[in-house]
């Protein structure tokens, strides 16, 4: 545990460059995505257990906090689902993509994939906080 | 120009952990890192401690991590660091004094890897093994290693777990595996799918970021996943 914290912490203090931030990232967002997951397999299980501990969960689901926490996700999941195609090009076709040049390339590009999808799914997800619906709202949980 | 260096200093008889110190030194534009650190030690404080030796890059004996990323202190110059420059021993090995950290668990990657041609084969009576230049160009990247320890030092699977055998070692297997004289790929390639082998490799790319030698590591990486998911180094 103690060497876990610390190399945690090396890795905050390394300077390292978009590789390294990728890694840190990546991790971040598979653990977000688990950590999420767990919570789902919880609410749906409160369905059965009852109808106000379950109502209790959507009322707090729909409180401003968690909806932060869901666009911080969303960012996670983008970034995890497209960083994971980059790491997937690297590790299979070494020759082409595992080199400093194209790694640059597929990180911004990355980048610009994670931003494309984050944003509008951003912009619906925090919309109803400053108490502006829109429409689409009703399907990524407003 | 004066520049202000900020050096983590342990000396074991006499701190119990590190800590920063900072010296002020006169240098020129031109001057490598190392020249400043001489500086001090010369000038100002007999008491620190690092090793070199080759001062060109070629020993690769003065790894540490200046201004927070892993360089080698004769190969980086005064005028690309700044006012304020940084100075710590590389991670994720004991620290024995200062910049100086204990190599044998580095070493011991390497030693684990096999470094060296194995072939009982009876070499041809009159000359030595030929090679193809084809075949000599595919590990000819991996034979410039200086086994400085930047790129395993720099690695965050390393870090979180020193047991790693860590893209250095795995660089010089590459070496060898991709030697068509070389008669033990299969052993090597066991080796490599251990645990602790290429596996932890998670493309990261902080080794090729700081290797002195400009060394493609995790492609060498990448070519001995692939060969032990081939079976083998193919044609
Ligand atoms: C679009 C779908 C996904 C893709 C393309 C993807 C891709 C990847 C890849 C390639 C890795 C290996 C990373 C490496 O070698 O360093 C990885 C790691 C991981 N993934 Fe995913 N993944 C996806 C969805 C998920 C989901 C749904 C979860 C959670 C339930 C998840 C959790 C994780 C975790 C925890 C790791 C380990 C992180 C690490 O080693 O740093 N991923 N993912
Ligand atoms: S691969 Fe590069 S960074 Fe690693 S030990 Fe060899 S020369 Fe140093
Ligand atoms: S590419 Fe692999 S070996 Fe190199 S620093 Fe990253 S994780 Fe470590
Ligand atoms: S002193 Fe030899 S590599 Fe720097």
């Amino acid at each position: 545990m103690a060497s876990a914290v610390a190399s945690i912490w090396q890795g905050i203090t390394y300077r390292g460059k978009d590789g390294h931030y990728a890694w840190m990232l990546h991790r971040a967002g598979g653990l977000g995505i688990v950590l999420f997951l767990f919570l789902h397999i919880l609410d749906i299980f409160l369905v059965g257990v009852g109808e106000e501990i379950f109502e209790f969960f959507l009322f707090i689901y729909h409180s401003a906090p968690a909806k932060v926490f869901v666009m911080a996700l969303l960012f996670g999941v983008f970034f995890h689902a497209f960083n994971g195609v980059r790491i997937i090009l690297v590790d299979f076709w070494p020759e082409k993509f595992s080199n400093l040049k194209m790694q640059r390339t597929l990180f911004r590009i990355v980048v610009v994939m994670t931003l494309l999808f984050f944003i509008p799914t951003a912009i619906i997800t925090v919309a109803p906080i400053f108490g502006v619906d829109l429409a689409l709202s009703q399907l990524v949980g407003g | 120009m004066r520049v202000t260096l900020r050096i983590k200093r342990f000396n074991p008889e006499r701190d119990e952990k590190q800590h920063w110190e900072e010296h002020e030194v006169d240098v020129e534009p031109n001057d490598q890192l190392l020249d400043a650190l001489n500086k001090v030690k010369w000038y100002d404080d007999g008491s620190l401690t690092y090793r070199r030796s080759c001062a060109h890059g070629v020993c690769g004996s003065d790894a540490m991590v200046v201004n927070g990323r892993n360089r080698l202190a004769c190969k980086v110059l005064m005028k690309d660091l700044g006012k304020k420059v940084t100075v710590e021993p590389i991670r994720g090995l004991p620290v024995i004094k200062d910049m100086v950290v204990d190599m044998e668990p580095f070493f011991a990657r390497y030693r684990a890897v096999k470094p060296y041609l194995i072939n009982d084969n009876e070499p041809p009576a009159d000359r030595e093994r030929l090679q193809s230049i084809e075949d000599r160009e595919r590990f000819d990247d991996t034979t410039k290693c200086i086994l400085c320890a930047c790129c395993t030092t720099s690695c965050p699977s390393f870090w979180a777990n020193g047991e790693y055998v860590g893209p250095a070692a795995i660089v010089q297997a590459h070496r060898f595996i991709f030697d068509s004289r070389d008669m033990a790929v299969h052993e090597r390639l066991e080796i490599m799918n251990d645990t602790m082998g290429v596996w932890r490799c998670r493309t990261v790319f902080n080794c090729v970021e700081c290797c002195p030698r400009e060394i493609d590591i995790t492609r060498a990486i990448g070519e001995v996943k692939k060969a032990i998911l081939n079976g083998g180094v193919g044609g």
